[in-house]
């Protein structure tokens, strides 16, 4: 190929190149979410109470472990699971059950969900269950609450002083 | 996977085809994907440094520094902060190419799985690496890649809290978390240099830098584009509002849209599964693994030379183990050894003129000895007739040459054709074994085992020991790198080749040419 030839060749193969990379290092443009919708962003890492009661040892029992391990109570360290639900509007978003993290099953139970909702006035239900009780909810709290567009609502849930919070 | 292989090396050099048009194959950047990685990763480095100087951490001052870099300081600032994005993307682009090249050339397996084992790493390396940088900006696409990082991490079973809820809301948000990004975003690639220093551990002249002008042809491209589209930050992060609609560096976060389509737990398992499968590679099944080299010490005088040729460093000197009064001899490192030959064709023993019943070399390949390339010689050359009588030594690793056989055109193949010892050429030329002796193989600057054709071409220029002696004819002799998918130009060079000899032999019909020994046959089978 004579030397114009090949300098134009070099001159094509850098401009498509660049090309790419300026094209590719910010598009085509990702949509995440709908810009016309609003996300409510549930989260909390809440430990659930231990799965049985703490147990009375017997003395005989007591008298059977090592003397420096002696104690009076024998205390599972299993937690329930935490089941949370979202009801917006009426209409349930959520009703899910979180394990406790830890070999042992005996850490808190984190949650994390993002759920797309139409932006507006909203009437929120937040339920929360952390006990050892078959059904029903420990925690509940209902908000009135007006979404605009692209708006990231988090309901948290705080140990401390054990209620929901709303950002 | 032969055929995938196969499918993907042709499709490759048909497209080198064209780079080798507009480059020449000094510069063609697919023979240099390795070495422009490296280049672009000194660029990134270089552009790093520079920006860090500027660089603030925390929840605001991050941002506001990035954007003083970006329009403040456009000239400078900005332009290393573009060059230091287009040229991590770069970086992206020649490591996966070059991966996958090395895939379809073949080149991971026997001893070269050392350099595809500890290549696999990098793109974890790499990622990490740019992900952590985009989300220093703290901008909207610092904020997505935030919560969905965090989010993926927590699907990891040794997490005890989440990760995810640091990034909640902007009440939740700590400057600490910017801290360690820049620790991150400073110590991979620090333990990606590292790893990239083991990757060419074991070459022999490893090609860390491309060319000249190849590198200063991408460096202008890489500031031109700096200049024409430069890197901007998306609006300032604020964990009230969704970032919604993102603009992503398709290079680096592929992966991400992904993420949020199907559950973290399954992408860990397809990356951890498809890096397990790429890391176990070489030893998948296939075929006959070649010997390695062996010594022959009553062969070698450990002049060294076959160890200034290997190109993975698999040969070395050591202290003399017979009685034979010379100092040193040959070492063959089994593991680092992929049996390509090129030592025996650098070994000064490895003539065919020597004048034994048993030829045998300093350094042999088991399955392919020296003897026996001479005794192919001779076959191959034997039923030729006519005034243009062509001897083609080709490599394996090109394109097939057995249907070139024919009454004017013998063929002897080797592993590379580095191993061809350059007397091999004044022997077939001064027995008259041939009227000329053509030589291919693998594309120029590509060689399968990376050093054959240019020792092979600095032999024939007498520039590199074993020299081909002076006496020989050079237009009688003819080289051609083609590779795999070449085979019209090699047909093309080869018609050309043979009506030069043609024409020789017109001019020269009654004079004998120098270094000729005779025109007859002679019996050679005992030289």
């Amino acid at each position: 190929m004579p030397r114009t030839g090949r300098i134009a060749g070099q001159i094509i193969a850098y401009g498509l190149f660049a090309a790419g990379l300026g094209y590719f290092s910010n598009a085509p443009v990702y949509t995440w979410l709908d810009p016309g919708f609003a996300l409510i962003n549930l989260s909390f890492s809440h430990a659930g109470q231990r799965k049985e009661e703490c147990r009375r040892l017997t003395p005989a029992e007591i008298a059977a472990t090592a003397p420096n391990m002696r104690q009076p109570l024998d205390c599972p360290r299993e937690r329930v699971p935490v089941a949370a639900e979202l009801v917006l509007d009426g209409i349930s978003l959520l009703s899910k059950s979180y394990k406790p993290t830890g070999l042992a099953r005996d850490g808190a139970s984190s949650a994390y969900e993002r759920i797309p909702v139409r932006p507006g006035q909203h009437q929120l239900t937040v339920r929360l269950r952390d006990s050892r009780r078959g059904d029903g909810f420990d925690y509940e709290e209902n908000i009135s609450i007006n979404l605009r567009p692209r708006q990231n609502f988090v309901v948290d849930f705080r140990d401390n002083p054990g209620r929901f919070v709303f950002k | 996977m032969i055929h995938l292989k196969k499918i993907l090396r042709t499709g490759f050099e048909y497209m080198e085809d064209v780079f080798d048009a507009a480059f020449g194959p000094a510069w063609n950047p697919f023979y240099q994907l390795g070495a422009l990685g490296w280049f672009y990763y000194w660029i990134v480095i270089s552009s790093g440094i520079y920006l860090y100087i500027f660089f603030d951490t925390g929840i605001t001052d991050a941002y506001l520094s990035v954007e003083y870099l970006t329009h403040e300081q456009w000239y400078a600032g900005g332009v290393m902060r573009s060059l230091h994005r287009y040229a991590s993307d770069a970086l992206v682009i020649m490591m996966l190419m070059h991966l996958l090249r090395e895939f379809a050339m073949d080149r991971f397996r026997s001893s070269r799985w050392f350099a595809w084992f500890t290549g696999i790493p990098m793109l974890w390396f790499v990622f990490s690496a740019g992900i952590t940088g985009y989300w220093m900006v703290w901008d909207r696409l610092a904020q997505y890649i935030a919560i969905v990082t965090t989010g993926w991490l927590d699907t990891l079973p040794f997490f005890g809290e989440s990760i995810a809820r640091n990034f909640l809301s902007n009440a939740d948000l700590s400057g600490r978390f910017f801290t360690l990004m820049v620790f991150l975003h400073i110590a991979l690639p620090l333990l990606l240099l590292f790893i990239m220093w083991i990757h060419i551990h074991r070459h022999t002249q490893p090609k860390v830098n491309p060319p000249l002008g190849l590198a200063a042809g991408t460096l202008v491209m890489l500031l031109v584009v700096s200049l024409v589209k430069p890197a901007v930050s998306h609006a300032p992060a604020d964990l009230g509002i969704v970032p919604a609609v993102i603009g992503l560096d398709w290079f680096y976060l592929p992966i991400y849209p992904l993420l949020d389509r199907y559950p973290g737990e399954a992408m860990w398992m397809v990356l951890g599964v498809i890096t397990l499968l790429l890391l176990l590679l070489p030893w998948l099944p296939s075929g006959k693994q070649q010997a390695v080299a062996v010594i022959d010490l009553d062969n070698c005088n450990g002049c060294g030379r076959c160890v200034a040729d290997c190109p993975f460093s698999a040969i070395s000197l050591g202290p003399r183990s017979d009685n034979t009064g010379y100092e040193q001899e040959a070492v063959v490192d089994n593991r680092h050894c992929t049996s390509c030959g090129i030592c025996v064709g650098a070994c000064p023993t490895a003539t065919p003129f020597r004048r034994r019943s048993g030829l045998t070399a300093g350094i042999e390949l088991p399955e392919l000895q020296i003897s026996e390339v001479r005794d192919k010689t001779l076959a191959a050359t034997g039923k030729l007739g006519g005034n243009d009588r062509i001897l083609v030594f080709g490599c394996q690793h090109s394109m097939d040459l057995s249907a070139l056989e024919d009454s004017r055109t013998g063929v002897v193949s080797m592993p590379c054709i580095g191993m061809l010892p350059p007397s091999f050429l004044d022997f077939v030329l001064s027995k008259n074994l041939a009227d000329g002796v053509f030589l291919t193989g693998c594309r120029d600057g590509d060689c399968y085992f990376r050093l054959g054709i240019r020792w092979t071409d600095a032999r024939i220029c007498g520039e590199r020991d074993p020299e081909l002696r002076q006496r020989v004819p050079q237009q009688r002799i003819r080289t051609y790198w083609g590779g795999l998918t070449r085979s019209k130009q090699f047909l093309r060079e080869l018609d050309a080749f043979r009506n030069g000899l043609n024409a020789l032999a017109t001019c020269n019909q009654n004079v004998p040419e120098p270094g000729q020994e005779g025109n007859g046959h002679k019996d050679i089978g005992n030289a």
